[in-house]
């Protein structure tokens, strides 16, 4: 080979082309990372002040626009109350579903891919489709007919109420826990299945004693953010169970609740005066930040640390 | 009673003719979909006693192993025709229940698989899935599998340690110590030193010799050495067809077959 | 029989023979886990039984919005039908069959107070008499009394309601294609960068950066919009009204970027290595590999990417409503804009329970509903597809 030859292959010479191409894409990059920065950053600066104890602690009279008397307790403690009743429904059914996929089901048979199909359609159906639903199914229909049979046909359950924003909202984050558990599922050694199988345990047993321990961090991941995406739609409780006011705090499950990120609806489109509601609406969108971004973080934590507890030990 | 009705082994030059015949296959084939894998294998084997089922890759010895405690029912698509019998009942008659046959048929896999649990939930898990609650009884029994797999002496100041802070040697010993902690009558093994470096690969094999005082055990293995040091029978196989089954003497220094003698001698595989 | 008989007689091999029979705890909650994970299947049915359930009088035009309507005297109960009693009622077949007599002759003593209240003036108003729900007004320009020319118009409000549903296809469109617009070629060409030339320490620390983007609630990106940049994009482009189709389209694409992101990172990086290794080994240089090979060979996946975002986009409520509601026929980009989500948002909590505005917004969105199962079933089965290609099982 001769020497000219060679230096070809040196990459002194400066490649236009190349350097637009990664130019525009890493703008392209640093233009997302910045409107999440500037979203952030015009968020924290502007609620700053407003996010003081006595705002996270009290609860407002009629009129919340008052910067000085008004307060989100009440927002935070329906959110809170709607989220954790959602729980309690979405995780069984999204963890038993998920069992059933991988652990029972055979890939190739048509059921399974229906599920599968239900499972994405699900994931994409608009979050005001699932208010329509919540009005149209679980008011209309059970709440409706709950009350024909139990309460002579007065208004008890066949009106927007905290459970059934609470079921809506579990109905639209099942695939959330399902594709999550999934995923942790499939994670898990084949080897581990076979040793208990071969010892005589029952698919019950080792899916009960050695699959779903070992699933647990995904399992709680799934239902994590599963909470921090419900906590923050606004859309499916309109119609099924949020209130834009209330004297008291919701106790039962046939209350209607006020809800922190409703509350920020309002504030930014009813006020009476803008200028003025502009540091409780920074607040409160604070508050809704925080709450929804520190599930998330809570969610990296927990998988970290369970995690390390089940290497250690059972 | 019924040992009358069993049939004695036929083992021509053998020192295990006074053993009883225990595992049966008859003219057995089985099918992943439409291809297959194992072609009428008619096969007894007697109790007590190592068998090594050897074979170059994909002949289907494992396979037919995994036939004996039914793990081959986890797969989709796999069909079985003819019979296999173990004490004269066949395992894959309608009413047999796969929990109990697993029971009583053990067995250790290529790669060792600990549950991450303990080093002693791991050996118990078996017990407490059978019923076993009694803490002294546990104790007992774990520690009595953990010396018959020669681990005792090295875990016993850390059994409710992590399982998985174990050499590979030591899990897998482990996982021989799991498996015959609920004291079934059949170990089946799939190459369970070939993961494992020379040492540990003979630690294995000692324990193997030890526990056939015990038990009936079937071995898969490709490493010849181990088939001949340790086996009293060999059954060598090849895509799917059992070539020749006799006395491991007699399949490593005059077997009958060209095939076989082929891959004794190394000459494929 | 001992089923776990221990030492090792050849008769305690009998203990096998006990059949699935043997484990009915088993046997049911096998049963049990299967038909809970039907429950997927059955939220898909009953979301569309029960949202097409409502808006089904609209389609079977069982709706009647006419002010002035021929009265039938409560007399003539017995004379006329039960189909033309329900539909004149504007009942559904259910609620038709629990009522008794009396309860029917009490509503329609309602309806002619109801019919004799229409004021003087819409007596001779051509557009009382007609059924605003009707198939033709729904969907065609229709010239209203007092205007000089057919027009779209969606207003629900006031005695003769229009419910031109043009108007909202409009919107929506007009605001999720400025969205996509924003959004495919930033998420794009971010996935571009981080799939095949950032170096890895970057990848770790952007893709969760981005993925959190999707972790605010669309409320957030709202008030953002509504505050900061609809007055920051005014600035720039100068244009006359401060909230628009612009803003909300733009704050649209804030919400639907993460989406697209995700999917069209996930369709390059599964191109496989060997493709770029032999390109780069051909002297390619970096740029002409993802450009020439990895962005061809993973064009499936981005198309699906951006059809995905394109039914989130269109499914996406709460910014809207919050940056832009008027509905106005136009197709400038300037002008305000109402999307088909921001019309159920706002105006079911008016309409009432039952009737003809309350249906027709259920029938938005079951249509909503079908857009978007539509565009999934694309998205999907093109990434199916693509996946199983790179995959070589086809």
């Amino acid at each position: 080979m001769n020497a000219p030859a060679t230096k070809h292959f040196r990459t002194d010479k400066f490649d236009f082309w190349s350097f637009f191409f990664s130019g525009l894409t890493g703008l392209a990059t640093l233009f997302i990372l910045g409107i999440l920065a500037a979203i952030l950053v015009n968020v924290i600066y502007n609620g700053w002040n407003g996010l003081t104890w006595h705002f996270v602690s009290s609860i407002p009279k009629k009129d919340f626009f008052d910067a000085k008397t008004t307060g989100v307790l009440p927002m935070i403690i329906g959110t809170a109350f709607r989220v954790i009743v959602m729980t309690i429904f979405v995780i069984p059914v999204g963890v038993i579903t998920a069992v059933y996929l991988t652990e029972y089901a055979s890939n190739i048979s048509i059921i399974t891919r229906i599920i599968r199909a239900a499972v994405n359609n699900l994931a994409g159906v608009p979050s005001i489709v699932f208010g329509l639903f919540g009005l149209g199914f679980f008011i209309n229909f059970v709440g409706k007919n709950m009350d024909n049979l139990l309460h002579n046909s007065s208004a008890v359950w066949g009106q927007p109420a905290l459970i059934w924003a609470s079921l809506t909202l579990a109905v639209m984050t099942l695939p959330v826990v399902i594709v999550a558990t999934e995923e942790s599922l499939k994670a898990i050694p084949p080897g581990l299945r076979e040793a208990s199988l071969a010892l005589g345990a029952t698919k019950l047993e080792t899916i009960w004693r050695i699959v779903l321990p070992q699933a647990l961090p995904g399992i709680m991941t799934g239902g994590i953010l599963a909470v921090s995406r419900a906590a923050g739609e606004v859309a499916p409780i309109l119609f099924t169970g949020v209130a834009y006011f209330m004297a008291s705090l919701p106790g039962r499950l046939s209350d209607q609740f006020m809800d922190l990120g409703y509350h920020v609806f309002v504030l930014s489109t009813q006020s009476p005066n803008i200028e003025q509601t502009r540091p409780i609406l920074y607040a409160t969108v604070l508050v809704l930040l925080i709450l929804t971004f520190a599930l998330n973080i809570v969610a990296v934590i927990i998988r970290a640390r369970v995690r390390k507890k089940l290497r250690a030990q059972s | 009673m019924a040992e009358l009705f069993m049939p004695k082994l036929n083992v021509p030059e053998g020192k295990n003719s006074e053993h009883t015949a225990l595992i049966e296959f008859a003219d057995l084939s089985l099918y992943y979909g439409a291809s297959k894998a194992l072609k009428n294998i008619s096969l007894t084997l007697g109790e007590k006693v190592v068998t090594a089922f050897i074979g170059p890759s994909g002949c289907g010895k494992s396979t037919l192993l995994r036939c004996l405690n039914r793990m081959n029912d986890l797969i989709d698509n796999v069909r079985i025709e003819g019979a296999c019998k173990i004490g004269g009942h066949d395992i894959y008659a309608k009413d047999v229940d796969v929990i109990e046959l697993r029971k009583r048929v053990g067995m250790v896999f290529q790669k060792s698989n600990p549950f991450p649990k303990s080093i002693y939930e791991n050996v118990a898990y078996g017990l407490r899935l059978h019923g076993v609650k009694n803490k002294s009884e546990l104790d007992g029994i774990v520690e009595k599998s953990l010396r018959s797999s020669a681990l005792w002496e090295e875990v016993k100041d850390r059994l409710h340690t992590s399982a998985l802070g174990l050499s590979g040697g030591q899990q897998q010993r482990l996982c021989i110590a799991r498996a015959i902690a609920i004291k079934p009558e059949i170990i089946l093994m799939d190459e369970p030193a070939s993961a494992l470096d020379p040492i540990a690969t003979a630690r294995i094999e000692d324990l193997i010799l030890d526990l056939k005082k015990e038990f009936t055990i079937v071995i898969v293995t490709h490493n010849m050495q181990q088939a001949a040091r340790i086996s009293d029978q060999t059954a060598f196989f090849y895509i799917g067809e059992l070539v020749e089954f006799g006395a491991t003497s007699k399949i490593f220094t005059n077997p009958s077959q060209k095939r076989t003698e082929d891959y004794v001698s190394g000459r494929f595989g | 029989m001992e089923p776990l008989k221990k030492n090792n007689a050849p008769l305690g091999w009998m203990g096998i023979h006990r059949g699935h029979q043997a484990r009915p705890v088993e046997w049911l909650a096998e049963k049990l886990i299967f038909l809970v994970s039907l429950s997927a299947i059955a939220m898909v049915l009953l979301i569309f039984l029960f949202v097409a359930r409502e808006a089904l009088p609209v389609f079977f035009g069982e709706t009647n919005t006419a002010l002035v309507q021929q009265i039938i005297p409560t007399a003539e109960l017995d004379k006329h039908s039960d189909a033309e009693i329900q539909r004149y009622l504007e009942l559904t077949p259910e609620q038709f069959k629990n009522m008794d007599k009396e309860t029917l002759k009490t509503l329609m003593d309602v309806k002619i107070e109801a019919l004799n209240d229409v004021p003087e003036n819409f007596r001779n108003d051509p557009d009382a008499h007609v059924n605003t729900t009707d198939w033709k007004y729904l969907l065609k320009a229709h010239q209203w009394n007092g205007y000089d020319q057919p027009e779209y118009i969606w207003q629900p409000v006031g005695q003769i309601k229009k419910f031109n549903i043009i108007p909202l296809f409009v919107g929506t469109l007009k605001v999720t294609l400025i969205g996509l617009g924003f959004a495919v070629p930033l998420a794009v060409g971010a996935a571009i960068y981080v799939s095949q030339l950032a170096r890895p320490r970057i990848r770790e620390t952007v893709k969760p950066m981005i993925e959190m983007l999707s972790g605010i609630p669309s409320v957030v990106v709202g008030v953002f919009a509504l505050i900061v940049m609809a007055s920051v994009l005014q600035k720039i482009f100068g244009y006359q009204t401060r909230l628009n189709a612009f803003v909300a389209g733009i704050a649209l694409g804030f919400a639907v970027i993460p989406v697209i992101f995700s999917i069209a990172e996930d369709a390059l990086t599964s191109v496989p290595r060997a493709y770029t290794q032999a390109a780069l080994a051909l002297g390619a240089s970096r740029w002409q590999t993802s450009w020439q090979i990895v962005l061809p060979a993973a064009l499936p996946g981005v198309f699906a990417a951006a059809v995905l975002g394109f039914g989130r986009a269109i499914g996406e409520t709460m910014i809207v409503l919050m940056v832009c509601s008027a509905s106005v026929m136009s197709w400038n980009v300037f002008d305000s804009a109402r999307s088909i989500t921001t019309t159920i948002a706002a105006e079911m909590a008016e309409a009432v329970n039952g009737g003809p505005h309350y249906r027709i917004l259920f029938m938005l969105g079951a249509l909503l509903f079908a857009a978007t199962f539509v565009s999934n079933m694309i998205g999907d089965f093109v990434i199916h597809r693509f996946k199983n290609k790179l995959e070589g099982k086809r």
